[in-house]
């Protein structure tokens, strides 16, 4: 099997807090991401899904080398990245690229759409002459759908609406021809009416450019205009992964079925019961014994109590951490 | 909408227009900066006659031949008045730019770096800032020649305290802000992120901070020459005052010899500080505070929330 384009291998990014007692000697940690596996292919959409605060921004801020891996192993093109020297990363960042949730806050107020646009391209010190720097911010603004671009280059961000200011961020992503883009929530800021026009925006770059994109949203409604494949996070972990298709349709994961469940289907045949979890979120500092969902599972026995449970195949390209995947299944069937 | 007022420094200067405090402060300014640099051709006469005095020639009150009198060595107050504004608006420029280039460069660093540098640099600044700027300056002016630039030096090396913090918290608003951490996924190093995200914020703080230690500089440039500190070859408002204090002013009644001066520096310290708050005023608050982290302050993780609008309704009242 040949290497994918992004290969993530146990991930883990622990936060350490401040003991809140003088009397606390044991270290307290936050447990971000905690163990995350996964492959991502050329020109391949990943969509991570999971409820805020489940580490999906924290993975991707360790996946550009933003916040340091407690352990795990990220290799791009083959190359490792974890614990790489900054010569390394520098050239990975060439070629991963993100966007940020927050278009208000992502972009320098002092800074122009032209400036903010050729800032990569400075960085790495590319298109150095100023007539391909120029066609190059151009065609970038272009791409992400700023029409026409030179009548945004002199704008200021504050001139320019959320869905605007998010172009940008993309077009400032586009301008080095990324192979991978991690898109952070790219639109759950945005108004409800524009953020359609922003999914199918990177939908239609990831299939003209041949881009593979990480999407990350809480929002499993957005997901299957972009992805080819789903990642469902639960507390730092990947609790369900696989084809849109089979996640969406034939969801085994117990959380993944309380997720779909209250998601408006489009097809009202399609809908089901309403799932609602008991209990709160576990916090990620105090977690549970066994499987971390096990608190709020509708269907968790005494074992799971005990087991944390791993991905495990359960169809092709689809793999679940549950230890009662099936069993349930038989008895449904 | 707030990020309306945003924007290049264009808006800091039409929001100044907009505040009066602000103008009349920038007004008093330019004017100062105008008589001083107009003196040669202000001044009645030369300051640096050498005049012949008679008795009858000291503290003459004010007359159509000397408008505000003469001073205790017979020469027109006016003169030494317009000739003064010189002495204080160059000690108060150049020690407040010593003092805001210390300050902030420290403060920058210490902002930015963090960590170890930061615990040295900042513990270095509380020890300076608990000691009193005015008794040291004293000791080391009286040490030391006391000369124009001794005392622009000591002025500027004492008075970098309050920049230093302020920069520093300044800094470290800033680097939080998402649009440093876009630029370090883009792959930019730190002088880059410093030199082009970093400073070009802070900048405008240190401005309004300049303009606010000037006039610190220029009232410590009178303490000090008051109290016979100051170069005597050159005649500042605080050495007029100290010579009137001194050679008997008081006694003679002459308030012409003594008003002058202590208007001179009523007059700059009001303007700066006029100006420095309408700066202070018209630079954006969102340049000079960190915009609310929505990421984690917004939205909790307590509560499972696949429902699509939940976090979708903050734009409109952000
Ligand atoms: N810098 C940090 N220091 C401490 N805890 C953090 C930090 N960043 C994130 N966390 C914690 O890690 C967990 C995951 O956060 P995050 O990755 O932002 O989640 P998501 O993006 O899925 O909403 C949260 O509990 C959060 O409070
Ligand atoms: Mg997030």
């Amino acid at each position: 099997m040949p290497e994918p384009l992004l290969r993530v291998r146990g991930v883990r990014k622990l936060f350490p807090i401040k003991a809140a007692g003088w009397r606390t000697h044991a270290q307290r940690v936050v447990h971000a991401v905690d163990d995350v596996n996964f492959d991502l292919g050329a020109g391949e959409a990943l969509a991570l899904v999971g409820e805020s605060g489940c580490g999906k921004s924290t993975l991707a801020l360790t996946l550009l080398g933003l916040e340091p891996l407690t352990a795990g192993s990220i290799r791009f093109e083959g190359q490792e990245l974890a614990g790489a020297p900054p010569e390394v990363w520098r050239l990975a960042r060439r070629h991963i690229q993100m966007i940020f949730q927050d278009p208000y806050e992502s972009l320098n107020p002092l800074m122009t759409v032209g400036e903010i646009v050729a800032e990569p391209l400075q960085v790495h010190k590319l298109a150095t002459a100023t007539e391909e720097r120029r066609r190059r911010i151009m065609a970038a603004l272009d791409d992400a759908g700023l029409k026409p671009a030179q009548h945004f280059m002199r704008r200021f961000p504050h001139e320019l609406s959320g869905g605007q200011r998010q172009r940008v961020a993309i077009a400032a992503a586009l301008v080095l021809e990324p192979r991978l883009l991690v898109a952070d929530e790219p639109v759950s800021m945005l108004d409800v009416s524009i953020r359609a026009e922003i999914l199918n925006l990177l939908a239609d770059l990831k299939v003209r450019r041949q881009i593979a994109v990480l999407f990350i949203t809480h929002d499993l409604g957005t997901v299957s205009a972009i992805a080819d494949r789903i990642a469902v996070m639960y507390l730092g972990r990947i609790v369900e992964i696989g084809a849109v298709n089979d996640v969406l349709t034939t969801p085994q994961h117990p959380y993944t079925q309380a997720l779909l469940s209250v998601v408006p289907a489009p097809n009202p045949r399609l809908r089901r019961q309403h799932i609602i979890l008991q209990g709160e979120t576990p916090d990620p500092v105090n977690l549970p014994a066994g499987c971390r969902f096990h608190p709020r599972c509708p269907v968790a026995i005494a074992r799971c109590h005990q087991v944390d449970p791993v991905l495990q195949a359960v169809g092709a390209g689809h793999a679940v951490a549950c230890i009662r995947t099936t069993e349930l299944r038989t008895n449904t069937l | 909408m707030m990020e309306q007022a945003t924007g290049g420094y264009r808006g800091v200067w039409r929001r100044l227009r907009r505040n009066p405090m602000g103008m009349i402060g920038l007004a008093m300014l330019v004017t100062a900066i105008g008589v001083a640099l107009l003196a040669p051709w202000l001044s009645p006469y030369d300051p640096n006659a050498i005049i012949r005095v008679t008795i009858l020639d000291i503290y003459q009150s004010p007359s159509p031949a000397h408008w505000l009198g003469t001073d205790d060595a017979g020469r027109d107050v006016l003169t030494n008045f317009l000739y003064g504004a010189r002495v204080s608006l160059t000690v108060g420029f150049f020690a407040s730019f010593i003092a805001v280039s210390i300050g902030g460069l420290l403060g920058l660093s210490a902002g930015f770096l963090g960590g170890r540098t930061e615990g040295v640099l900042m513990r270095f600044t509380d020890i300076m800032l608990v000691i009193p700027d005015l008794p040291l300056a004293v000791v080391i002016v009286a040490l030391t020649k006391p000369s124009l630039t001794n005392i622009i030096l000591v002025i500027g090396l004492l008075g970098w305290t309050g920049t230093a913090r302020l920069v520093r918290a300044q800094t470290m608003s800033v680097k939080q802000r998402k649009f440093v951490l876009r630029a370090r996924a883009v792959g930019a190093g730190n002088r880059y992120i410093m030199h082009r995200h970093i400073f070009p914020l802070v900048l405008p703080l240190m401005v309004v901070n300049t303009v606010l230690v000037i006039s610190l500089a220029i009232l410590n440039e009178s303490t000090l020459s008051f109290l016979g500190l100051g170069d005597p070859a050159t005649l500042s408002w605080g050495q007029m005052l100290n010579y009137a204090f001194t050679r008997g002013a008081m006694s003679a009644g002459a308030w012409w010899a003594l008003i002058p001066p202590g208007f001179g520096i009523v007059w700059v310290v009001l303007a700066c500080t006029l100006l420095g708050q309408g700066l202070e005023q018209a630079l954006n608050p969102r340049l000079l505070t960190h915009h609310l982290a929505a990421d984690r302050t917004l939205t909790s993780h307590r509560r499972l929330q696949p429902a699509p609008t939940s976090e979708g309704a903050t734009p409109g009242n952000r």
